[in-house]
Parts: C-alpha cells; sequence; structure tokens
C-alpha cells in the first residue's frame, strides 16, 4: 500500500520512451483530408479579392471562408474581436483568409500557393512602444487592449520624500513556445456531433469556440485531446482557432479533416511570449529600504485582444517583486500592434515585470554602492507584510532562508572572490555571478478560480479501481502521475488501481484549463475533496486500500449499473477576498517563493556568454513528487536561459521570419549546466497534499540573475533581453 | 490531378527492426513518412524537418542519423533502427531518470543514447552533453536525460 | 521527380553528361524543409550512394585524400587525420549534431556552396584541391579558386566532385575557431580557419562574405609580421578582405569587430608581431 508521500512512477513514461503514444499525427485516419490554410500576405488592410488560379482545379478542393462560417465569425475568448477567417479586413501578416481541404497532404499545401489574397494596405502599427496616431487606430480610441492599474500607499509623495530616486527601463523579447510537437488537430462528424480531437491544453475552451464559431448547441461539439507534445501555453488559446478551422472543413467535407502545421508555419504563426517595455522609478532610504516603487509597464499585445488582458494583469501583480513596499504604484497597458498576436506563455506576464523588477534592484543596489544580496534581503516580504495589491502574506514560508539557501547552494560568496581571481588572470574572459529572488502565484488570478467553478470528479468502477475525470490534460508535466499519486495515496491503492480519464468533452467534468498552474494545487485538491465525498458514500468515511476496494465491489452488488462516484466543485479558501474594480486584495490564494544563483564566463572575443552553473530554491509548499517536481524547475530554468540568452524572434511586417530551428535556436544540452534545484516546504491548506503551484516559477527568476551575473564579470549593466552576443558587445564597447 | 509519368516509383530493400522489408517508394519520400506513414511506425516523430531537433533519429547502419533529412531511396541494401525495436527493459533507466516529459523528442533522444550505450567509446572524447546536443528537448532541461543516458552506459558496462 | 542510380563512377559520368542532374550524398542540404520545397521536385537527382569507391580515407606520401562520399564522421573517428589534420575532426565536430556528422559529407558541404559551410574553411586552411571528375577525365581546382559568387563555383554541369586532395605539410599553427549562436550546432555567425606551414599564413573566413575565402590582406598581414597592439589593428585587413552584412543570424559590425578579436586573441601568444 501506497503512503501519500510516496512516488508513482510517471504512468505514461514507458509508452513514450519507446514511441507508443499516439499524437494527433501518429493516429491513423482512414479516408481524411488534410487542411490547409491561406493567409494574409499584408499587416493591415482591405482585402479587395481573393484570387484562385488557374493552375489548379479548384473542383478537387474543399474551400472554405467566412461565409461558410455557420456561427459567429470570432474566435471565443476574453473579447470576440480576432475572426475565425478574415472577411473584408486584416490586422497581421499570416491571418487565416481561405482554408482548402484535400486527400494529398502535398497538395494542399502546393494550392495554398495558387490562391493570392489581394490586400490594399494601411500603414501598419509596428512598434508598440510608440503611441499611434490618428490613422493607426483599430481597437477603441487609442489601440489600448487593457489598462490596469494598482495602488497601493501614496506613491507620488513617497517618491517626492524619497532621499533617492533610481531610474530604470527595462525590455524583453518575444519568445516562442518551441513545444516539440507542433499544433496539430483532426475534425469529423459523428451523427450531429462535430468532434474534434487534437493536441491542446484546454478542452472547455476549445468547446465554448466551436459552439460560438459553429453556432451550436453544447451537446453537439465533442473536444478530445491527443497526447500533447508540450504545449507551455503555446496551447492554451491557438488550438480553439486550429480546431474551429478544421472542423469548418469537416462540415464542408462530410469527412474527417486533418490538419497538422509545419514548424515553419508553427512558427510563424501562432502566439508568443509578450514582448514588453517597463520602466522603474523606485524611492529608496540610503540604506536600501524600499519607500515607493513606480513601475510602468506596456505589453506588445499583437492584433487582436486574445488573452493579453489576463497576462498584463497577472505581470502587473508580480511588477513590484516579492518585496515589501508601502507605497506602490503599477500602471501597465496591453496595446495593438499589427503583428501575429502573442499569448500565454509559461509565467504569463510576470517573467518580465520580474526581469524589471530584478534588474532594478541591482540598479539601486549599484547606485546605492550597496550589496544587491543585502539591498533584498532587507526587502523581502516578512510574515505580516503584504504584496503590491495589498495581499497580507502569512503562509509560514522562510524567504530568508530560500534566499540563504541559493547562496549557500552556490557558493556564492566564495565563487565571488574565485571569479575575482580568475578574472585577474585572463584576458580573454570574465566570469560573474548574480541573483534573483521571485515569486509566483498560482491558479486564476484575483476571483478567477470563483469564476471558473470547477468540477472534478471520481467513479469507482465495479472491480474497485478509481477512475479520475477532470478536463486538465498531461502535456508532459505529470498530470496523469499526481492526480494517480493523489488518489492512490489518499486512498491508499496501488497506483494500477487509479485510472485517468481521457479529457473528453462527452466525458469529463469542466475543472478548468490546464494553465496557471493550478493542475496540482487547485484541481488536485478538489480530486481530494472528491475521493472524500466518494469513500463518504459508502458509510464509512475511514475506508482504504484494500476495505476500500471490497467495499465498492459490494456496493456494485447491490447497485447494478448504478454510478459511484464522488464529486467536487471549487470553493475559494477561507478569508480570501479580492476587489477586481480596484485591484486589491488577495490575488492569489498562494504564492510560491525562489531565488536562482546564475554563474557565467563571457568570452571578451566574442561577448558570448557560457552558464558555468544555475542553482534554483524554492518554496514550493509541499512536493509531492520529487522527480516530476525537479523536471519541472530544471526544464523551466533551461527555456528562462534561452529566453534570456539567444532567444530572439526577428520581426518584420509583425510576423517572426527567423521561423525555424536552425534560426530560432532554443539551448541544446551543450548550452547548459546541470540545473540544481533545491525545494523548501511550508505546506499549504489548500492545496493538494499542502502543495503549490510550480509549474511557470521556474521561468521568473533565471534572466535576470543571469543578466546580473553577465552585468557583473562586464561591468556592464544589460537591461534589455535577450542578452545576445550583439547586444552584449555594444553595451560593453560602450561601457 | 497532374501526374509526372516519369515519377517512377523505386523498390527499396532494406532491414528494419531486425527484418527486410520491401517499400516501393516515391523518388520525393523521406524515411521519415516512409516509417510513419508506409510502414505504419509512427514512434518516430517529426519536430522540424530540417534536421535541427533529431526527434525523427533513427540510426541507419547503426548510426544515429536525421530520417527527415534521409532520402528513402538512400536505404536500399542498410539497416534501419527505430524506437519501436527497442524493449521496456531497454529503456528503463531513462524512466527512472525523468528523461521524458511530453515525449515527442524522446524516441529520437532515446535512439541516440542507444547508440551512445552500444558505443560508449564515444564518451573518451565527447561528454554526453555534447553527444546529445543534436536532440532538442523543452521540457527537461535535459539533466534527466543526460543522467538517464549516463545510468545506461552505466549499466552497459556492469554486463 | 525523377531520381538516377549510378552503381560506378562511370556510369555517374555519363549520367551527368547526358542531362542535367543534381548529386545527392548525404541529403543533409537538400531536403531541410522538404516537404514545403516544391520547385526542388522539379529537377532531376543523381544519388551517389550506390556508387562504389566515393568513401574513403587514402593516405599518400604526398597527400590526404577524401573521397566523395567521406563523411564528417568518418574523418572525426580517424585518428590520424585527427593527428595531422586536427582542423577537420574540430570542423567535422562543430559542423552540427552526431545526426548530421554520420550522413554530410566534406564534398557536399563544398558542392553546397553555402558562405556559411563549416567544412570549407578548414580544407581551405588546408590548401585542398578539389578533384573534379568527368567523362573527360579529371580536373584538379585549388579549394580557394573553387568559388565565383554567392553559391557559383567552377563546377561544370557534368562534373563530379571525385575526391578531395589536402597537401601534407608541417603546420606550425593550426586553429578552427567557429562562432554561432549557441555553443552546438549552430549556423555559423563567424568561422576562421587558421594555419601556418613554412612561415606562410593562411586565413580562411566563412560566413562574412558570399563565400568562404582566404583572406589575403590578413594573411600578408602575418606573413610579413606586420605589428598588432589591439584587435582593431586589425580592422582594416578584415574590411579589405570581407564584406559582412546584417542577416537575422548577426550584424555587420559583430562579425567584424569578433572576427577582429578572435583572430587577435588567438594569435597574441603565437605571432611576435602582437603585443
Amino acid at each position: 500500500m501506497l503512503g501519500g508521500n510516496e512516488s508513482v512512477e510517471r504512468r505514461e513514461g514507458i509508452s513514450k520512451l519507446l514511441g507508443r503514444e499516439l499524437y494527433i499525427d501518429d493516429e491513423p485516419m482512414g479516408g481524411c483530408l488534410w487542411g490547409a490554410t491561406v493567409r494574409s500576405p499584408s499587416p493591415r488592410g482591405l482585402i479587395r479579392e481573393v484570387r484562385f488560379g488557374p493552375e489548379v482545379n479548384w473542383e478537387e478542393f474543399v474551400v472554405v471562408d467566412h461565409r461558410d462560417i455557420p456561427g459567429e465569425n470570432h474566435v471565443w475568448l476574453i473579447e470576440s474581436d480576432q475572426p475565425v477567417l478574415a472577411a473584408d479586413s486584416v490586422r497581421h501578416v499570416h491571418e487565416p483568409v481561405v482554408l482548402l481541404a484535400h486527400r494529398s497532404r502535398e497538395m494542399v499545401h502546393k494550392a495554398v500557393r495558387s490562391v493570392e489574397v489581394i490586400v490594399d494596405p494601411s500603414p501598419p502599427i509596428l512598434d508598440f512602444r510608440i503611441p499611434p496616431g490618428a490613422d493607426g487606430i483599430q481597437h477603441g480610441t487609442d489601440n489600448v487592449f487593457s489598462h490596469i492599474v494598482i495602488n497601493k500607499g501614496d506613491v507620488e509623495a513617497a517618491l517626492a520624500e524619497a532621499p533617492v530616486v533610481v531610474e530604470g527601463t527595462y525590455e524583453t523579447g518575444a519568445q516562442e513556445h518551441v513545444y516539440l510537437e507542433n499544433q496539430g488537430m483532426v475534425a469529423w462528424i459523428d451523427g450531429d456531433v462535430v468532434v474534434v480531437k487534437g493536441s491542446l491544453q484546454c478542452p472547455f475552451y476549445v468547446h465554448a469556440a466551436l459552439t460560438h464559431g459553429l453556432g451550436r448547441e453544447e451537446d453537439k461539439v465533442r473536444v478530445i485531446q491527443a497526447p500533447t507534445g508540450g504545449g507551455f501555453g503555446g496551447k492554451e488559446e491557438y488550438p480553439s482557432m486550429l480546431a474551429l478551422h478544421a472542423a469548418l472543413l469537416a462540415l464542408e467535407a462530410g469527412a474527417p479533416v486533418k490538419m497538422i502545421y509545419d514548424r515553419s508555419e508553427d512558427m510563424a504563426v501562432t502566439t508568443k511570449r509578450h514582448p514588453a517595455w517597463i520602466r522603474h522609478r523606485t524611492g529608496v532610504d540610503p540604506d536600501g529600504r524600499l519607500l515607493a516603487q513606480e513601475v510602468e509597464v506596456v505589453f506588445d499585445g499583437g492584433a487582436y485582444v486574445t488573452l493579453s488582458p489576463v497576462v498584463l494583469s497577472r505581470g502587473l501583480i508580480h511588477a513590484g517583486g516579492p518585496y515589501s513596499c508601502d507605497n506602490v504604484r503599477i500602471d501597465g497597458r496591453a496595446v495593438l500592434t499589427n503583428s501575429v498576436p502573442f499569448g500565454a506563455f509559461r509565467g504569463f506576464g510576470a517573467p518580465q515585470t520580474i526581469f524589471a523588477v530584478e534588474r532594478q534592484m541591482d540598479k539601486i543596489a549599484d547606485e546605492l554602492g550597496i550589496d544587491p544580496v543585502e539591498l533584498r534581503r532587507m526587502n523581502l516580504i516578512r510574515e505580516g507584510q503584504s504584496t503590491a495589491t495589498g495581499q497580507i502574506i502569512r503562509d509560514g514560508a522562510d524567504r530568508l532562508e530560500v534566499l540563504d539557501r541559493a547562496l549557500e547552494l552556490s557558493a556564492y560568496r566564495e565563487k565571488q572572490k574565485e571569479h575575482a581571481r580568475f578574472n585577474a588572470a585572463n584576458e580573454d574572459r570574465r566570469r560573474g555571478i548574480g541573483l534573483s529572488t521571485y515569486f509566483h502565484g498560482a491558479g486564476f488570478t484575483g476571483g478567477g478560480e470563483v469564476h471558473l467553478s470547477s468540477v472534478a470528479k471520481v467513479e469507482a468502477r465495479p472491480d474497485g479501481r478509481i477512475v479520475v475525470l477532470t478536463s486538465n490534460i498531461e502535456m508532459g508535466q505529470g498530470t496523469l502521475t499526481i492526480f494517480t499519486q493523489i488518489v492512490s495515496g489518499l486512498l491508499g491503492l496501488e497506483p494500477d488501481d487509479v485510472l485517468i480519464a481521457d479529457a473528453d468533452t462527452f466525458r469529463v467534468p469542466n475543472s478548468g484549463p490546464t494553465v496557471a498552474s493550478r493542475t496540482v494545487m487547485v484541481v488536485g485538491r478538489l480530486i481530494e475533496r472528491a475521493c472524500a465525498d466518494l469513500v463518504a458514500k459508502l458509510g464509512d468515511s475511514d475506508l482504504r486500500g484494500p476495505d476500500l476496494k471490497q467495499a465498492i465491489v459490494d456496493w456494485h452488488r447491490k447497485h447494478p449499473r448504478g454510478v459511484l462516484d464522488g464529486v467536487a466543485r471549487y470553493e475559494p479558501p477561507p478569508g480570501i477576498s479580492w476587489d477586481e474594480d480596484s485591484y486589491r486584495g488577495d490575488a492569489y490564494g498562494a504564492f510560491a517563493w525562489a531565488a536562482c544563483v546564475a554563474e557565467v564566463e563571457v568570452d571578451l572575443r566574442t561577448l558570448a556568454t557560457r552558464v558555468l552553473d544555475v542553482v534554483a530554491v524554492q518554496e514550493v509548499g509541499k512536493v509531492l513528487n520529487e522527480l516530476l517536481a525537479s523536471g519541472q524547475i530544471q526544464g523551466g530554468v533551461v527555456q528562462a536561459i534561452g529566453w534570456a540568452l539567444m532567444e530572439e524572434c526577428v520581426w518584420s511586417d509583425g510576423v517572426m521570419v527567423n521561423n525555424q530551428l536552425t534560426n530560432y535556436m532554443i539551448p541544446t544540452s551543450d548550452d547548459v549546466p546541470p540545473v540544481r534545484v533545491e525545494f523548501l516546504e511550508a505546506p499549504y491548506a489548500h492545496g493538494a497534499g499542502g502543495a503549490k503551484g510550480i509549474g511557470e516559477l521556474p521561468l521568473d527568476g533565471p534572466a535576470p540573475a543571469l543578466a546580473a551575473a553577465i552585468g557583473v564579470a562586464t561591468g556592464t549593466h544589460p537591461r534589455a533581453i535577450p542578452v545576445t552576443p550583439e547586444r552584449l558587445m555594444e553595451l560593453y564597447d560602450g561601457a | 490531378m497532374e501526374h509526372d509519368a516519369r515519377e517512377d516509383t523505386v523498390r527499396v530493400e532494406f532491414t528494419l527492426n531486425g527484418k527486410v522489408v520491401v517499400v516501393y517508394a516515391q523518388p520525393s519520400d523521406r524515411l521519415l513518412d516512409t516509417l510513419r506513414y508506409g510502414l505504419e511506425l509512427p514512434g518516430t516523430k517529426e519536430g522540424c524537418g530540417e534536421g535541427e531537433c533529431g526527434a525523427c533519429t533513427v540510426l541507419l547502419d547503426g548510426m544515429p542519423a536525421n530520417s527527415c533529412l534521409v532520402p528513402t531511396y538512400q536505404v536500399r541494401g542498410r539497416t534501419v533502427e527505430t524506437v519501436e525495436s527497442l524493449s521496456s527493459e531497454d529503456v528503463a533507466p531513462l524512466m527512472r531518470t525523468g528523461a521524458t516529459q511530453c515525449g515527442a523528442c524522446t524516441p529520437g533522444v532515446v535512439m541516440t543514447a542507444t547508440w551512445i550505450r552500444r558505443h560508449p567509446e564515444v564518451l573518451e572524447a565527447h561528454s554526453v552533453r555534447a553527444l546529445m546536443a543534436g536532440n532538442l528537448c523543452r521540457c527537461t532541461g535535459y539533466d534527466g536525460i543526460v543522467e538517464g543516458v549516463e545510468a545506461l552506459v552505466v549499466r552497459e558496462s556492469d554486463g | 521527380m525523377r531520381v538516377l542510380f549510378p552503381n560506378t563512377l562511370d556510369e555517374a559520368y555519363g549520367m551527368l553528361a547526358a542531362e542535367p542532374l543534381t548529386p545527392v550524398a548525404g541529403g543533409t542540404d537538400l531536403l531541410a524543409h522538404w516537404p514545403g520545397n516544391h520547385d526542388a521536385r522539379k529537377r532531376a537527382y543523381m544519388d551517389l550512394s550506390g556508387v562504389s569507391g566515393l568513401r574513403f580515407i587514402h593516405w599518400g606520401d604526398e597527400a590526404l585524400t577524401l573521397g566523395g562520399l567521406t563523411t564528417y564522421s568518418d574523418v572525426i573517428r580517424d585518428s590520424r587525420v585527427a593527428e595531422e589534420f586536427p582542423l577537420l575532426a574540430d570542423a567535422g565536430t562543430q559542423v552540427g549534431s552526431i545526426q548530421i556528422q554520420t550522413r554530410g559529407t566534406w564534398a557536399g558541404n563544398i558542392a553546397n556552396g553555402s558562405p556559411a559551410a563549416d567544412g570549407v574553411p578548414v580544407l581551405m586552411g588546408y590548401d585542398a584541391v578539389v578533384v573534379l571528375g568527368s567523362e573527360e577525365g579529371d580536373q584538379e581546382i585549388p579549394l580557394s579558386d573553387f568559388y565565383l559568387g554567392y553559391k557559383e563555383m567552377r563546377l561544370q554541369a557534368h562534373q563530379l566532385i571525385r575526391a578531395i586532395r589536402l597537401p601534407r605539410h608541417e603546420y606550425g599553427f593550426q586553429r578552427f575557431v567557429k562562432v554561432g549562436g549557441r555553443n552546438s550546432q549552430a549556423i555559423t555567425k563567424i568561422g576562421v580557419a587558421l594555419t601556418c606551414a613554412g612561415g606562410r599564413w593562411r586565413v580562411v573566413v566563412n560566413s562574412m562574405a558570399p563565400t568562404v575565402r582566404r583572406c589575403p590582406a590578413l594573411e600578408a598581414l602575418l606573413d610579413a609580421a606586420r605589428p598588432v597592439s589591439g584587435p582593431e589593428d586589425l580592422l582594416t585587413a578584415i574590411r579589405e578582405d570581407l564584406a559582412p552584412i546584417d542577416d537575422i543570424r548577426s550584424t555587420a559590425t559583430y562579425r567584424e569587430k569578433a572576427l577582429a578579436r578572435v583572430l587577435y586573441f588567438d594569435l597574441k601568444g603565437v605571432c611576435t608581431s602582437f603585443a
């Protein structure tokens, strides 16, 4: 029998290691057509004509445009502004205009080149940092998708009185997800039901998009998640678009249609992390105590609203950093550009704002001539102090211990001395070490979880096994395993006694999207409660292990064809309060806390940075499965290293032009050192097994720590990422 | 639609996972597609189609190759091994170190790892990190993969 | 699309003489982004993989000869090559991943004609001669004279790169430096092969001009032991020899400056003229 703390092996691990996991492009689909997309060549303008070339026999093709959309021509999300297929105008290059399907994959992709979308161009808005002129307005009166202000205390007064005011401006670039499995979706018609199956994070987002776009009843649309080869947020909102496209073609064709993007198309047309411009003005006393933080944030939203308002919201809530400051004003906007829309990406706005506040902390330390470690130590939130939104932190976590463990594990002080010796002895290489402290709130922001009102369910089968039903999916992060572990641990069952139902909207309740580091903390907790509900129905809440199994078998004997289940609906933890209008209160049920130390060597010949060591220490409530948790941190840290040092989207006309893996480079195994991970634990009463969310946390800290280390090594102050060799050379030569 | 009459198929006989197979390939076929769609062995994945990510790695005459860059006609008379040739036992050490998360890069990782396991002498001149650099992974941060390959090699040398 | 399958060199020469064919060696350049490359399917090809006697490493008294199908891996695994021509192993391991090293060929790297080719600078640094075979017999062209412009070369339609010959010199100094966007398998932003035999320098640079090319001004500066007191003293010669551009991988300014620094720091302990 397993105790609650015993780790379960990754359930689908062997299947993945042996290549037996069937991703959407791996499924045999007899008689299916292949779909492809004709896209706008222009960043902005009116569609004058769509011309079908005479060299193709169009009779052989299924062709769909906006007139074929049975429902509303927009992708259901926060606002209704993004068309499924452009009708009269386009707002970005690669905006979908026409869909084609054909039996031959090769033929359909070839045919795409024979459709010409002719656009009467208007001047595009391509730089989000510059306010648009009158002829550039395309959304509201000012192209601002969302404007949020967080106010605490009196910033103006505090800045006016502060002995020292430090100003800094910071910029972060777009980042491509590079999930290894490209986006893909299959749609078919089953009686009067439209079914889509594909690579996705949020089955019920896709479901809602299909009911709206196809104008169908909820029970006439079915969404099934296929094994998903990585998401990182990239399969949060975009799959809704792709599912609509596949479904429209399938409806038109009356046959299954498969749409699988290749890497170039995927990189060019899907979402990226929002580029950000962030300005800080910080009032401090001469010792470094924070007196006032004024932060201005601008995110590039791209051509449509999509998720920008909520990405901005999370970014702003984290913009002050994990520090106590009585006077804070954070003013942020997400604005339109005629770029491919930016979207959800692991961290969801927080990595950008934390990069800025952490670099600002280093700048403050530099200007005051004090140690950046001590500056952070002095200002880290203590029990009973509050965040920028006034959320009082009283979680039993020791944020100073997190910092100290990171210093200790990385031998921070010893390394500083070592580096001084190394740098004196080497003419063409420089070493440095840098630090960041950060936090990440898990679950939906503010009232988001209440609004979602997630439901999780467990069912007991006649053979005594338990089936877990949620809409939360496996995409590599370990959902199947951790849900198994939660149930087997709680009920004293073997892992094999626990089954996880496919995320199929015809089968599972809506437990919300697989985003926001919420799967274990929020949904895992619902599963725990659903298990308790189920066991209580057997009349003895203490039943566990073989006794429980036997009781289930007996129950089913007494109730042939009966359903024995347990259900739980989300309830906010007691004492949580959030005011959406004033942006005050408890933004998240819990924050995880972390510190990252990075050590680098810069080659002064090429200004290329090599990462020598990374240490990430985090307080996460409770580690349920060490291997999975470490894997999340290590993978997130390496993704952050990529964002900080090498991953650069090169833009032209609002579209990524280095849309190949040869030209958009992510770290290889040879570019990163082992990532050293340590966890501290202060159990969170309202997360499964005491756990807080950790999936996004590792994206937040490494970039500023690396930039700091590079700054120390080279005597520069990198304020923009990625710190490519080209950018660093400019800084270094100018220094 | 248009059909190029000169486009003859090529008879390709080769040894696939220990068995002799014959396929009639189009000259334009990539080994990756022949495996996935022709021979219904979808374990080999396409990640980039340009030889950069290594998700499509197979062993060609025992050496790792990106099957997206191999014309099918070039495997005539040669030996191809895919992830489907392996057993649970072969990959057990990779399981224990967390070498797989989303699984999309995994078959390629496993094939390169298999080559290293069979040729541990390559580790005399190159690190595991350098040898695995042709297999991009976006999930693990590589620690689970590197430790898994090391565990495979150790197990092999222990007999 | 059509592919011909010669079994011998003579057959291959005959096919090439009869019609325009693109020879396929390892396929690593040809098949990148293949499904979307509709134009490439209109061409006719000749598969070299069945041609016997093209994959070899031959040591003569005067020269090392690599076959037209010899791969990077073949060379990397040859300990004698690693000893006498170490830059071949250096470049071979940096050209791409293991998966590329096992498939890519030196001759293919030359014939693909990319200015970023990693195999070409070291071959040129070793004074390699390209042996072009055809029905008319062999023609030998020094690799440093082989390229005429971007993707243009002195390779006629009826010819095939049959072999690459490297004269065996005593090298006093040899180094290959590749600068890419990351540590492993990146397309080169700046690459330079440096060799010195009998007091004569070769400086060969890739990714900084329409072709991989030798740098006569830099070579003259080194041959004449002109004093160099910092990287900036090399910029004039670099600008004379090369014409870097801004592209999606780097900038012209970065390329010039980084090359100057690489040359300066790497030659400082080697050339007494460098202070």
